[in-house]
This record gives C-alpha cells, sequence and structure tokens, in this order.
C-alpha cells in the first residue's frame, strides 16, 4: 500500500541543498581580529585547540611549579608555622629552571611553527596587521608565563590566608610576588621570542631558548663566584654580573626593590644605582627585543 | 563610479634589483579572471600591493573601490586569499583552523563556527574536516585553502595557483569549484596560473602578464580563437598500408586554408580558426576513408603565447 506522496515526504526527510548562503552580521575589524590572535595563541601555549600529545609538556610544568606549592601550604598548615616555608618571590626563583623549560618550549609554538608552515602570510592577509601580530603573539606569550607563575602564588596566598598566617605580610608579599612573576614573565619571554622568530625549525627554536638562558645563568654563577672569592657573602662588586642572565637579572631587581630574601648570599641589584640601572637592562631588554620583532616580520 | 573590482593605474614595483611591476594598468571586472604570467612574471608582487601589505613604488590600485595605499585592513576584511604555498598546520582540525581564521577576518565567534561548517561543506569536505591536517592529501588541503579565502563571505577572493600539484581529476575538480565560486556564490574570482590552458574553461576575461607589464587583456573567447590548437591523430588506412595518413590529412587540411604542423609521427597540430575548423577536419579525415583517433585541445604554456603574440597577435585591449 502507498501513503499519498505528500505524507510519505513528511516522515522520510529530505535533505535540501540551501545552497549558498552569504554573510550579512556584522565585521569586527582589526582590533577584534588581534584579540582573536591572543586568545588563540595563549589557548596554544597551553596545548588547548591543539593535538592531545602537545598538551603533555605545558600541562606537565603547570603541575610541576603548582604541586610543591600546595604540599608546602599543606605542612605549614599541619606544623603550625608562623610564615610559608618559602617567601614568594623566593619560590618563583626556584622554580625558574622548571619555567624556562616551558618557555623554551612553548615560545617556538608560538612564532616557529606559523613561520615553518607559512601561516604568516596568511594571517597578513587578514585586517590585522604586522605589528598586531606581533603585539598578539608578544602579549600571549607574557600572559602564558605569567599565569604559569601567578597559579602556585595564589595558591600559597590563599592556603596562607584561610590558615590565619600573618595577613598584612602575606597580602604585601603576594603582591611583590605577582610583580616579580610579570617582570620573569617579560624579560626572558621578550628574549625567547627574539630567538623563535629567527627560525621555523621549532627544534632550534626550543635549544636556542634553553641554551642561552641555561649558559646565561651559569655564566653568571661562575663569574658571581669568581667575584666572590674567598669572602662569605657575594660583594656588590661581583652582583653586578646578574646582568647578563634574564633570570638573574629579575631575581637581583626585585630582591633589590623590595628589599626581599634575607638569605645569605642573596642576589640583589648593588645599591640605588644598581637598581637604576638593572631597571634601564630589564627596560631596553624587553624594548629591544620587541623592536627586534616588528624588525623581523617587516619583511615576512 | 566604475564597477571594476580591481583598477590599477601605472601600478610600478621596484626592488633594488629587479622591476617586478612595470606601468600596469589594468581594469578587471566582476566574474572569474585569469591572471597568467610565467613565474616570475610579477603576479605574486601584484597580489601583494593589491591586499595593501607592500607600497607601490609608483602609480595607483584600487581594489574594490578601495585605495591599496592607504586602506588594506578595510580591503583585507572584504577580500580573501588563497597562497600559493602550503600554509595549513598539520597538527590543528581543519574546523578549528578555519574557524581561527573567519575569526581573524573579524567575524564573531558564533558566526565564524556557522560560516566555516557551511564553507567547508561548499568546498566538499565533510567528516575528515575533524581530522588533523596533516593526514590531507593535496587536494583535500587545497580544498581547506579555497575555504578559509572564502569563509568570511568576501566579494573578491585572490586565488593564486590553485590547481597546483593536483592531479588531472583533482584540477578539474577545483576548476569546477572555482567556477562555482562565482556563479554559485556571487563572488569575484582572480586567479593566477602559468598554464593558459585550464583557465581558458573557467574564466570570463584573462589578462596576461610578463617582466612586470601587460601583455593583454581580453575575454576569454578571443583568447582561444587567436591561441587554440587542435591535436589531431587519424589511424592508418585499412586497405591502403603504403599510404602515409598524416601526410595526407595534411595536405587537405592546407588546402582547406588551415594552419597545420606535424607533431612527432603521429599528431598533427591544427590551428582553430573557428567552430568549423572541427568539421572540415571530421569531414577531411572521414573522405580519405581513415579514422579519427583523437581530436582535442591543447593545453598552451604561456610561453608559447609570448611567441605566438610576439609574431602578432590581435591585442583588443593594447598594452604598453
Amino acid at each position: 500500500m502507498s501513503l499519498p506522496p505528500d505524507t510519505r515526504s513528511a516522515d522520510t526527510g529530505v535533505i535540501h541543498d540551501i545552497g549558498y548562503r552569504g554573510y550579512t552580521g556584522p565585521r569586527l575589524g582589526r582590533a577584534y581580529a588581534t584579540r582573536s590572535l591572543f586568545t588563540q595563541s595563549l589557548r596554544a601555549a597551553y596545548g588547548l585547540g591543539r593535538s592531545g600529545k602537545s598538551k603533555v609538556l605545558p600541562m606537565l610544568v603547570l603541575g610541576v611549579v603548582s604541586v610543591p606549592a600546595v604540599v608546602m601550604v599543606a605542612i605549614a598548615l599541619a606544623t603550625g608555622a608562623k610564615a610559608l616555608p618559602l617567601d614568594y618571590p623566593r619560590y618563583l626563583s626556584s622554580f625558574a629552571p622548571v619555567v624556562s623549560i616551558f618557555l623554551a618550549s612553548q615560545a617556538p609554538v608560538l612564532l616557529s611553527r606559523d613561520l615553518r608552515y607559512h601561516t604568516v602570510p596568511l594571517y597578513f592577509s587578514r585586517p590585522i596587521t604586522r605589528a598586531d601580530y606581533v603585539r598578539a603573539k608578544f602579549a600571549a606569550m607574557v600572559c602564558a608565563q605569567f599565569l604559569l607563575m601567578a597559579a602556585p602564588l595564589v595558591v600559597l596566598y590563599l592556603g596562607a590566608v584561610l590558615g590565619r598566617l600573618d595577613f598584612g605580610h602575606n597580602t604585601e608579599h603576594f603582591l611583590i610576588g605577582l610583580v616579580a612573576a610579570l617582570l620573569y614573565a617579560l624579560v626572558p619571554s621578550s628574549v625567547a621570542l627574539v630567538i623563535a622568530a629567527a627560525t621555523p625549525r621549532r627544534g632550534f627554536g626550543v635549544a636556542g631558548i634553553m641554551g642561552y638562558l641555561a649558559i646565561s645563568t651559569v655564566v653568571v654563577a661562575i663569574l658571581t663566584r669568581i667575584g666572590t672569592a674567598t669572602e662569605f657573602t657575594v660583594p656588590d662588586s661581583a652582583q653586578w654580573f646578574a646582568l647578563l642572565s634574564p633570570n638573574d637579572l629579575v631575581e637581583s631587581l626585585t630582591n633589590q626593590l623590595f628589599d626581599v630574601d634575607g638569605a645569605v648570599g642573596r642576589m640583589h641589584a648593588p645599591g640605588g644605582l644598581g637598581a637604576v640601572v638593572f631597571t634601564a637592562a630589564v627596560l631596553a631588554m624587553v624594548s629591544g627585543s620587541y623592536g627586534l620583532l616588528l624588525r623581523r616580520y617587516r619583511s615576512v | 563610479m566604475s564597477t571594476a573590482v580591481i583598477k590599477t593605474d601605472g601600478l610600478t614595483k621596484r626592488f633594488p634589483r629587479v622591476t617586478a611591476l612595470d606601468q600596469l594598468t589594468v581594469e578587471v571586472q566582476p566574474g572569474v579572471v585569469g591572471l597568467v604570467g610565467s613565474n616570475g612574471a610579477g603576479k605574486s608582487t601584484l597580489i601583494k600591493i593589491l591586499l595593501g601589505l607592500a607600497p607601490a613604488t609608483a602609480g595607483r590600485g584600487e581594489v574594490l573601490g578601495l585605495d591599496v595605499a592607504t586602506r588594506g585592513p578595510e580591503i583585507r576584511e572584504r577580500v580573501g586569499y588563497m597562497p600559493e604555498h602550503d600554509c595549513l598546520p598539520p597538527d590543528v582540525s581543519a574546523t578549528e583552523f578555519v574557524v581561527h581564521m573567519a575569526r581573524m577576518a573579524g567575524l564573531p565567534a558564533t558566526a565564524a563556527r556557522e560560516r566555516t561548517a557551511d564553507t567547508l561543506r561548499h568546498v566538499g569536505l565533510y567528516e575528515e574536516r575533524y581530522r588533523p591536517m596533516g593526514g590531507y592529501s593535496t587536494g583535500m588541503k587545497q580544498r581547506v585553502k579555497l575555504a578559509q579565502a572564502l569563509v568570511h563571505d568576501p566579494k573578491l577572493v585572490l586565488l593564486d595557483e590553485p590547481t597546483n600539484g593536483l592531479d588531472p581529476a583533482g584540477r578539474d575538480e577545483m576548476l569546477g569549484l572555482i567556477r562555482r565560486v562565482h556563479s554559485d556564490f556571487g563572488i569575484s574570482v582572480l586567479v593566477t596560473t602559468h598554464l593558459l590552458g585550464e583557465l581558458e574553461r573557467t574564466c570570463d576575461h584573462l589578462v596576461v602578464i610578463d617582466g612586470g607589464k601587460l601583455l593583454r587583456s581580453s575575454s576569454t573567447a578571443s583568447f582561444t580563437e587567436a591561441t587554440a590548437v587542435l591535436a589531431v591523430e587519424v589511424t592508418d588506412h585499412p586497405e591502403d598500408l603504403a599510404l602515409e595518413p598524416g601526410d595526407a590529412v595534411r595536405e587537405r587540411l592546407a588546402a582547406a586554408g588551415l594552419s597545420v604542423q606535424p607533431e612527432g609521427s603521429h599528431l598533427l597540430l591544427v590551428r582553430l580558426a573557428g567552430d568549423d575548423t572541427y568539421d572540415t577536419i571530421r569531414d577531411t579525415v572521414a573522405g580519405l576513408g581513415l579514422g579519427l583517433v583523437r581530436l582535442e585541445q591543447r593545453r598552451h604554456r604561456v610561453a608559447e603565447l609570448f611567441t605566438d603574440e610576439s609574431r602578432g597577435g590581435t591585442d583588443d585591449v593594447a598594452a604598453s
């Protein structure tokens, strides 16, 4: 028995080719496109929106940096300590090598990949300009680094507040820690981005950044050791060597500016002149790197 | 006000060592337009200038009525660009990538998703669009590249060598797709190539440049008339084996006023003078009692076209 055609078509369902539909909605322009690139790059730094494999390292580093903070809070609370075992800025400088691994592996993800797969010219065929591209990528890398370091600080601070440790002291040092995190996010990242932008090969980028950060740190350690000679504490004359390494530079500057980390042999920018020179070095490194990046992409 | 989608006036681009574009003055109307030139003819430089990415040394250019020197971002919002080279990150899916490129063109997130789904369907990419693009065939990659150029519903797309690396079947599909971009989607197309033959079937209009100079800009029909060549192959005579079939056919065709050249031992190249050329060839071959094995239009390399031109073609838009 056959049904009349109109009822049959109603329950079998027909796929209609509705053809091409144009787009009449809003076009949000350059600023929006730049923000989109920033968001996408920030996500990419943590492997989001990419393959499962690319999430492993960023998440591992995030864990390695954050879990000790949880453990420290737990120990401090359990033993009824009056203060956290490690101060906030000190926590960051202790984990600087791990953060460097994140930077070395992810800066090339943001820049080298676009060069290698020739995605850069495609971006420039969109409303954004070359300067917008650099701005978005730079901000994304700095932001990714900052979030990585802010995460354990927040854990420490929340733990301290909930554990009723000295509120004023912790708040002050938490904020100092955030400033230090911002500096750590700015200085090494800007140099790392310049290295990453120099090569379309991700491996070279990783090796270059890691090599630069590691070797500069070792060189500073050796020179400082030589400069210290037989003395017990590092003399001011030897503190100047910290200028050579981005991580040591930031550590010395924050120690001096906020007068934190009372440990013997601590690194600090030597005196008022030191603070000025180290601050100038930070500014020069960041703005110089940014300028180099702009130049790098002018001709792509 | 003109309706031209692209207009250049004395456009010149000099690099320290070479002049990539030399006083190029051309108007491109809506439709499918082929930009033909050998490698290094200045095609890519022209596209860069049209997108507002490189300043011209001299002269002016307009895309969709917007000055390329001052309104680059606005042009790029309304124009799609498919680069010649590979540009797809391998560890990202087509959907993810095209959505991102849609947002980069200024589409809000939801619209970007909808347009991506639509566009990928239109270029013929279905289930595989969720897989990382590293595993795609060349044909699929070309489709994604086309999709990202169309996803923001531009008024004009610039396609740089879209058939590069494709096998004959893939090339035909891509050319069909390009045709549909204009006929079904209503988007004007400027497509570059160094193979003239494949554009004859796709484009309404051809612009030929060489050494940065405009050689010719005219409708495809007038081009093919002037340059098309038919390849003819015939069988041996079934009884009279002594007869050289090629020679016999050649003599007769020449007598009928067609220009004929032998190519190799089997093929004759006959210049297409009009539709009745086909009839003449058919009648000639049949009249001799031979079988027609092959009668096809030859693909031209641009180089051939240039040698033809230098012998004196019929330009309807004069260059220089």
